[in-house]
């Protein structure tokens, strides 16, 4: 297949098909994924073509779809499971901390955990309770996992591949707002690292750090920012943990101002990270400290409020002046 | 042998072990002996030994107007849903027995912790039908006080609320208090570890708990036979309580199974387990398409089971109603819809601020200063005159 265009839920269903098909050990699990296809139909015809047995409808308890899975990849089997929601991950939080984050470094690196939890995450889609979080941070801080989220059709599609093959257990977190989204995917060119950074758009004034359902927003508020007469790149970070802080380096050494943008709750979360660490390695570069753009500390708010809540175009403009104001 | 069993023998070690078997769409027939049913989906009367009931014409049509009022919020919401007021429905279509049934066995100073989709236990309980409906326009995320009607917020995530059941009865039961708690939850639900962490804590703690299942025969698009290999109410007698399945679309049923178990947990004599053999008529939710995994063949079965039908006929053929009764239920239903049309189209957007409502009780510091850098934000705006 060459280059064509297509959603970013189109993308993952090519690249959890071409996991099938080119790995016996790839097995799918979850609620719904099966003759539905999964709530967001990801998983749409999969069952269909690889059969019962290697796309398995689980019973509705996440804690068991982890835990199994666990126990499937010591058994050789490589399992994607699919959680929900984002929200309905933590009746499973306590087998992905304590176990499977776990389990390779208690075996002395003797046994792998090639497990990927697909959990689509994030606001923006009208939804009720439990459906609209970003718990990044929660899993990004637990040493064992890594944590990555595409932000276009061909992140999905090649992260996935790259998810599928690795042996250490990867919470991939699905933009669910962007699923429809469409963009160039090319099934046939070679990818760079999972965990490296993309400049999403080059400038030279400010740099803007994001990833999944943000790297839109952000690359929106540069070209906005552009007709101002300023010129912001865009860091799409596409991995949570680990974090390709050389590139995040690279670019505050050129720009001189960061400014990072996530859904989730500002407080303890990723951007306090990326702040901490990039004041440290920049600090003579920086021409102002370090923003963030997020979530605040409250419940994600009824459906009616979540753009108050989400951060849009306008907050992180408002950043971006109050950066280049500095 | 029924279905069930033949399901939970020991398959074979083949190749063809990871294909399960089709299993025959169940309907109250084959659904085992154990079937407690007082009223036929002809509208028949039937004893069952153990459950018996006795109700007057006035409390017989007041469980009939229950259901079809019930039934008729249920459809003005599905419809709100369609025209944009709101965002998600999760229509109770054909689980009105089971909800009406057991709801009006409840006591007022009984507890309910329901799921998201318990609208007839609401009306039994006395909440406004409008307050359902905030959480499913996405004006806030409950929307009523809980201790006002015993009745407690939806629960989203599925089974977390049979643990507070138990707990709560666990205190009621510390209080030396005669009251009863109920937890209502799905088919699918009763997969989820916290369900059989409340099984035991009840068993163990001995509370006046009732575990209502309402298995539909649906958890969105996985069958029953997805969650178990044994009849939902037989997993009791692992924990060490009763399980009883009764016919969910039996509104008299319901009522007498849930009345005995209720009575038992006020007696001090522990947890009941009550499957309620029913069925989801609509999609799990308005976002669903059951067509991509449900024959309509199945649906057609059930429908010859309504809820509803059945305590008409039984009405009508016992002359215990008369045709001015069902016209004027008619109206009263006419003015219900029409009343809930009314007020989710009133209902206000809430004030932005309202995000930080609520965050804390005693109130948090980072809190204040998000909210005074969000009010003067938002202020920002209405300065540049937009
Ligand atoms: C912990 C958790 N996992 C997944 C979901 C998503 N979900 C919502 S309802 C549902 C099916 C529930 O089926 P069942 O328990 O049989 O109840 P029903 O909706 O049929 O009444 C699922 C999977 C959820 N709400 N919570």
């Amino acid at each position: 297949m060459a280059a064509e265009k297509m959603s970013i839920a189109k993308a993952l269903n090519e690249s959890l098909r071409k996991a099938l098909e080119t790995d016996p050990k790839v097995l799918i699990m979850g609620e719904d994924v099966g003759k539905l296809g999964g709530v967001f139909r990801i998983t749409d015809g999969l069952q269909k073509d690889f059969g019962e047995g290697r796309v398995i409808d689980t019973p509705l308890a996440e804690s068991g779809i982890v835990g199994t899975a666990i126990g499937l990849a010591l058994r050789g089997y490589r399992p994607v499971v699919e959680i929900q929601f984002d929200g309905f991950v933590f009746p499973a939080y306590d087998q992905i901390v304590t176990q499977l984050a776990k389990m390779h470094a208690r075996a002395l690196g003797k046994i792998k955990m090639p497990v990927v939890i697909r959990i689509p995450y994030g606001g923006g889609i009208g939804a009720v309770e439990h459906h609209s979080e970003s718990p990044e941070a929660l899993f990004a801080h637990v040493a064992g996992l890594k944590v990555v989220s595409p932000s276009n059709a061909s992140d999905a599609y090649w992260m996935m591949q790259q998810a599928v093959q690795s042996d250490d257990p990867i919470i991939f977190f699905e933009p669910k707002r962007r699923y429809w989204d469409k963009g160039e995917l090319d099934t046939e060119s070679i990818p760079g690292p999972l965990h490296k950074a993309a400049v999403a758009r080059e400038g030279s004034d400010l740099t803007l750090v994001a990833y999944g359902p943000m790297v839109k927003v952000c690359l929106e508020a540069a070209a906005a920012a552009q007709e101002e007469g300023k010129s912001v790149e865009v860091l799409d970070l596409r991995s949570m943990s680990p974090i390709d802080f050389d590139a995040v380096q690279t670019s505050v050494e050129k720009t001189g101002r960061l400014v990072v943008v996530h859904e989730a709750p500002v407080f303890y979360g990723s951007g306090a990270e990326i702040a901490a660490r990039i004041t440290e390695r920049c600090f003579y570069h920086l021409e102002a400290p370090v923003l963030r753009v997020g979530g605040y500390h409250a419940p994600y708010p009824p459906a009616r409020l979540e753009d108050e809540y989400l951060p849009g175009l306008d907050r992180v403009l408002d950043a971006v002046d109050r950066s280049l104001a500095y | 042998m029924t279905v069930e069993s033949t399901a939970a023998r020991k398959p074979r070690r083949s190749s063809k072990r990871t294909s399960a078997a089709k299993t025959p769409a169940k309907t109250p027939e084959n659904s085992g002996p154990q079937l407690v049913q007082l009223l036929t989906p002809e509208g028949e009367r039937v004893e069952h030994p153990d459950f018996e009931i006795d109700l007057s014409a006035e409390e017989l049509r007041g469980l009939y107007r229950d259901m079809v009022l019930t039934r008729r919020f249920d459809a003005e919401a599905t419809a709100l849903q369609r025209q944009g007021e709101l965002g998600l429905w999760a229509s109770l279509l054909g689980q009105e027995a089971a909800q009406i049934g057991s709801g009006r066995a409840l006591r007022d100073d009984d507890y309910v912790f329901p799921t998201y989709r318990e609208h007839g236990v609401a009306w039994c309980r006395g909440v406004d039908p409008t307050n359902l409906l905030g959480m499913f326009r996405g004006v806030n995320h409950g929307g009523w006080d809980p201790n006002t009607n015993n009745f407690h917020l939806y629960t989203i995530v599925i089974g977390s609320q049979t643990l507070h059941a138990t707990g709560y009865a666990m205190g009621v039961a510390k209080d030396g208090a005669d009251s009863a708690v109920i937890a209502y939850f799905g088919d699918g639900a009763s997969s989820q570890g916290d369900v059989a962490e409340a099984f035991t804590f009840s068993a163990v703690y001995n509370a006046p708990v009732v575990f209502f299942c309402q298995n539909n025969q649906w958890a969105i698009s996985e069958p029953t036979e997805k969650q178990t290999r044994v009849p939902l109410y037989q997993r009791a007698q692992g924990f060490g309580f009763p399980g009883v399945r009764v016919d969910g679309n039996d509104v008299l049923a319901c009522l007498a199974v849930t009345r005995s178990a209720l009575e038992r947990a006020r007696r001090g004599e522990g947890p009941t387990l009550v499957e309620a053999f029913t069925y989801r008529m609509g999609a799990h939710t308005t976002s669903d398409d059951p067509t991509k995994y449900r024959a309509d063949e199945e649906r057609a079965a059930w429908e010859a089971k309504d809820p509803i039908l059945r305590l008409r006929t039984y009405l009508e053929k016992q002359e215990l109603a008369d045709a001015a009764f069902f016209t004027a239920l008619e109206e009263e239903s006419e003015s219900l819809g029409k009343r809930v049309r009314e007020a989710v189209r009133a209902m206000p957007d809430p004030d932005r601020l309202a995000i930080f409502d609520h965050a804390y009780a005693d109130g948090n510091p980072l809190v204040d200063e998000e909210r005074a850098q969000f009010a003067a934000y938002q202020a920002s705006f209405a300065e540049e005159g937009n």
